[in-house]
């Protein structure tokens, strides 16, 4: 293994590290807004230094790379994408956080059936099964793990588009706050999806050098 | 597409032993193409098929065509003295004679038979602009070409290959005994160059053929595994063997 290899595979493993510390905010995140438990929502925000800890290391080993070893060809792609999955990362982490920051601060927990209704759980599940393959497709580097997220970022689209709607349905049923909280916590899943879809687009990137964003979304389906 | 150099077919033996193989390449006129691989690939040998330098090698043989302006230049018509006014060199290390730095860069006009003094002074102090050397010694064209750094030999060098007014400069690796400072000269001088002339470097330093070149033409093995252009090269390379290279990871 010459240097910059070994640059790389140190690279890759602060950045898995970054993904599983993620990846346990967001189960923590799940666990209290579906269980109603203040505790974890409460550990989530005391984790959240650690994140923004490994973040800058990355960042500056990334900075350390470029001006030390002039990456090239796949190893620049590597570098590149690697500070974009970081970034990404962070911000889902903090949205994380935003998520059960209700959870924390109020003493009405959501409702089971308003839950059930607006499918929050589902969504829940979907974004944890889409943050399983891209931990996996960024170990392995295998961008057809990769593409998977994309069928299931619509998904989570869907449920989030139809949750308007629903909250209006429900609006005199319910604890008014609860609901708006409740509405907020999905569209924020929603964003943090788009971020964890980004990540895919960065793995395609880095293994197939193809750049993905920005392009027509039935194209991000094929392959 | 036309091109300003063309290399079709070629083959190059030294002996029994092939140097090149099947190379077909077109280079664009006003372009800087780096020719990059590994020592003993053959990148200095296909850089000095332009301007018939391998010709003094005995057991040389081409097989093949090179075009430049679509004549090939190994038909007996061509008188390789006229070639070489077209094709300039420059070579590894700085080689200026040990003369004033004038009668360095008038050497090649003076071989040519010139003798006008006043048409010689234009082309020596325009060859030196080019050289982005003029303001370093404007007031020294009779000193030693010796006495000055090696960057400044070196752009010496380059004015003497411009003053007999090439169109095409082949640089066999220009700046590997220059120090950082001289070096980003040159490149500079490179970058300038290629709006008159086409270039054609060799170069060991993948930085710098990422820096300065167009286009890369990646050879291994006598065999020209890819050639695009450099920003595809350095950042996509269509080829496993082209990237394993590029990023350090060949053998």
């Amino acid at each position: 293994m010459n240097n910059i290899e070994k640059e790389i595979f140190d690279l890759k493993s602060s950045l898995l590290k970054m993904f599983l510390l993620v990846e346990g905010q967001w189960e923590k995140g799940a666990n209290a807004i579906l269980n109603y438990d203040q505790d974890i929502a409460e550990e989530i925000s005391s984790s959240e230094n650690r994140i923004n800890a490994q973040e800058l290391k990355i960042d500056s080993d990334c900075e350390n790379i470029i001006a030390l070893h002039a990456p090239v060809a796949v190893d620049l792609r590597f570098i590149l994408s690697a500070r974009k999955i970081n970034h990404a990362l962070e911000h889902i982490a903090d949205i994380a956080e935003s998520v059960a920051k209700y959870v924390a601060d109020h003493d009405i927990p959501y409702d089971k059936e308003i839950m059930t209704k607006t499918r929050i759980s589902e969504m829940l599940e979907i974004f944890n099964t889409m943050m399983d393959c891209l931990l996996e497709a960024f170990e392995k580097e295998d961008p057809r793990i990769a593409r998977r997220v994309f069928k299931k970022d619509k998904l989570i689209n869907k449920i989030n588009a139809d949750a308007p709607q629903i909250i209006i349905d429900n609006i005199n049923n319910y604890d008014k706050n609860m609901l708006l909280y409740l509405l907020s916590s999905i569209r924020k899943i929603e964003r943090a999806a788009d971020s964890l879809k980004k990540i895919g687009e960065e793995i395609i990137y880095h293994i197939e050098a193809k750049v993905l964003k920005h392009v027509n979304k039935d194209i991000n389906l094929k392959g | 597409m036309k091109y300003k150099l063309e290399a079709k077919n070629i083959d190059v033996f030294y002996g029994k032993l092939k140097a090149l193989s099947k190379i077909n390449i077109g280079i664009t006129e006003n372009a800087v193409t780096a020719l990059i691989g590994p020592s003993g690939c053959g990148k200095s040998t296909f850089l000095r098929l332009f301007n018939r330098m391998n010709d003094y090698i005995d057991s040389f043989k081409l097989n093949g065509d090179i075009l430049i302006d679509d004549k090939n230049i190994y038909e007996k018509d061509v008188f390789v003295d006229e070639l070489r006014k077209n094709v300039g060199m420059v070579f590894q290390k700085p080689n200026p004679f040990p003369k004033s730095i004038f009668e360095n860069v008038a050497y090649g006009l003076k071989i040519q038979g010139i003798k006008d003094k006043e048409f010689i002074n234009t082309r020596v102090k325009d060859a030196l602009k080019q050289a982005a050397l003029w303001e370093e010694v404007k007031d020294d064209l009779n000193k030693s070409a010796l006495a000055l750094s090696g960057g400044q030999q070196q752009r010496v060098c380059i004015a003497r290959a411009l003053a007999v007014e090439p169109s095409i400069i082949l640089m066999d690796e220009p700046t590997s005994a220059l120090d950082p400072i001289a070096t980003a000269k040159v490149e500079k001088l490179i970058h300038t160059l290629k709006e008159k002339y086409t270039i054609i470097i060799v170069t060991h330093n993948m930085q710098q053929a990422a820096r300065i070149s167009d286009y890369t033409a990646f050879f291994y093995m006598g065999d020209l595994i890819e050639f695009d252009k450099t920003n595809t090269i350095f950042t996509n390379p269509k080829m496993e063997r082209t990237e394993n290279y590029i990023t350090g990871r060949f053998g």
